[in-house]
């Protein structure tokens, strides 16, 4: 199943580096997030789009994970040659992510 | 037990205006802060100011005080901006102006300035933490140095009685965190609640987005009336708890999922959250729905403020051009593939000099690339082709839309909508600067 059916999300950003707070939808699925959802998994999901390293931080008391993601704008919000220059739609991109389904 | 209510009446410099409105008129509050200063914002304000020195401030400053003065008078509430930019004082003396006409006269208007630093950083041996060089290695391209301040000088206009307090470059949670201090007479060494305050901050700064919007996802997030979404109200308490609402009756929803989404919203650790007040802790914090459109916050935590301020940097960095045009019908992504190759050779073969080239087609890849973007293996109806590329000067990068203009008669069959554009590129940095170089000042005005 997707990410997308347990849990929700929404990115920020801060010059280069963009951060996507993934949330489960009931905070009962928290274990099975943070057990599927690990900072590898998001590298490898996101590619050669995210050139440096992904930290997770973990909020059990908000049934949540916190990625954070270096050199992943092009540069950053300001000068970057995408269209989405502060990465807002990542969080999207991340929620097609492949989790099992038990 | 004392409550104080505020209320976020914008998120940036461009956003609705009748939510404020409606906050002035039906949210009793004590305080209504906007926040409308984004980090290239200031950047583009110190020019504006270079050229005119009576500009710098927010232009819809106006626009905004007259839609809400009167209900605010009316209510007894005050103001907190950071719509002065780069001329906190300017703009503070236009809102006095604006405040007479609109009949208020001896009303108080604080100017807080301090936050350009400019000239200390400007040929410094501060380090730039993206570069690891010297401030100084920027020479001429250093435009702006502003240092994000804290909540205190705030804190200490409202206590002189402003009305309306104008700020430049605060940091964002600051402008909240200001009136809660003034408020109930909290300390600046009080880590805990500062930490609180900065939560109430954080989840009040981006307006809408607490309340329902940049949440809506149909079939998973559902919300009702977003056209008529409602700005959040902060209702806090002695103990530094908040509970977060909105006017009844308008659109959107204050749900513990909306809350969520808006206290990690741009958090790097969720644990060290730096601020120029307090090192805020986020990591424990709670939320409890107590009725509709009503949610409790509370858990953060504080320790001792950051030694350095943060100072953003608004540096010239060249321009992008870029130009579009769309195809349709049968066979439209293969003639906007044989656009984007055409280009690309035009490009090499005309000797545009440029950094970096990016080659897409909106509507295939050009948001997340060829790896995320093939899963979808639907022809589609239409593409739109998108070339953009970095160079170093106005007149190379026009040559790039003007490249993509030229296949209306030179390239593929049916490209139509045909638009370029040049952009400046105002590139930000970040430094850090010894609390002590940069002093704020109040200055109170009158109307």
């Amino acid at each position: 199943m997707k990410l997308r059916q347990i849990a929700h999300a929404r990115t920020g950003d801060k010059g280069d580096t963009s951060s996507i707070a993934v949330i489960a939808f009931d905070p009962a699925d928290y274990g099975k997030l943070a057990q599927a959802v690990t900072a590898a998994r998001v590298k490898s999901h996101f590619g050669t789009l995210v050139a440096g390293e992904v930290t997770r931080y973990e909020v059990p008391s908000l049934g949540a994970l916190n990625f954070v993601m270096r050199q992943a704008l092009g540069g950053g919000v300001t000068r970057s040659l995408s269209l989405d220059t502060h990465g807002k739609s990542l969080s999207s991109a991340l929620l097609d992510l492949d989790i099992p389904d038990a | 037990m004392k409550t104080v209510r505020i209320g976020a009446g914008a998120g940036y410099s461009g956003d609705r205006i009748e939510p404020a409105v409606e906050l002035a008129e039906k949210g009793a509050l004590d305080y209504l802060v906007f926040e409308c200063l984004a980090e290239r914002t200031i950047a583009l304000a110190q020019q504006a100011r270079r050229t005119n020195p009576d500009a710098g401030f927010d232009p819809l400053l106006g626009e905004r005080l007259k839609a809400v003065l009167v209900p605010c008078r009316r209510a007894g509430t005050r103001i907190v901006t950071n719509m002065g930019a780069a001329n906190p004082l300017r703009a503070a003396q236009y809102a006095a102006g604006l405040a007479r006409q609109l009949g208020f006269p001896g009303l108080k208007v604080a100017a807080v300035t301090g936050d350009d630093v400019l000239a200390a950083i400007a040929g410094s041996d501060c380090r730039v933490e993206e570069s690891g060089a010297p401030a100084s290695a920027l020479g001429a391209s250093l435009i702006s140095a502003n240092a994000y301040i804290g909540a205190a000088p705030i804190a200490e206009a409202l206590a002189a009685g402003a009305d309306i307090v104008i700020t430049g470059r605060a940091a964002d949670p600051s402008l909240f965190v200001g009136p809660l201090v003034h408020a109930f007479g909290w300390s600046f060494d009080d880590w805990h609640r500062l930490g609180q305050a900065t939560l109430t901050g954080h989840l009040l700064e981006c307006a809408g987005q607490v309340t329902g919007g940049y949440f809506a996802d149909p079939g998973f997030k559902d919300v009702a009336g977003l056209a008529r979404l409602g700005f959040p109200i902060g209702e806090v308490s002695e103990d530094g708890s908040v509970v977060i609402t909105k006017v009844a009756g308008s659109g959107g929803e204050v749900t513990p999922a909306t809350c969520k989404e808006q206290i990690l919203y741009e958090l790097h650790d969720p644990a060290r959250y730096l601020t120029p007040d307090v090192t805020a802790d986020f990591s424990q914090v709670r939320v409890t729905q107590i009725g509709p459109d009503r949610v409790r916050v509370e858990g953060a935590s504080g320790q001792e403020r950051p030694d350095r301020l943060k100072v953003s940097l608004g540096v010239a960095e060249g321009f992008t051009g870029e130009g579009q045009i769309s195809y349709a019908g049968p066979g439209a992504r293969a003639r906007g593939e044989l656009a984007l190759a055409i280009v690309r050779e035009r490009l090499a073969l005309t000797g545009v000099a440029t950094s970096e080239l990016r080659f897409e087609l909106i509507g295939i890849d050009s948001l997340h690339g060829a790896a995320l973007s093939t899963k979808c293996g639907q022809e589609p109806y239409e593409v739109r082709v998108r070339v953009a590329g970095r160079t170093t000067s106005r007149a190379e990068a026009a040559r790039i839309g003007r490249e993509v203009e030229t296949l209306y008669t030179n390239g593929p069959a049916g490209g139509g909508g045909v638009t370029a554009s040049v952009r400046e590129v105002l590139g930000m940095l970040s430094t850090y600067l010894p609390r002590e170089q940069a002093a704020p000042t109040v200055h109170m005005l009158e109307s």
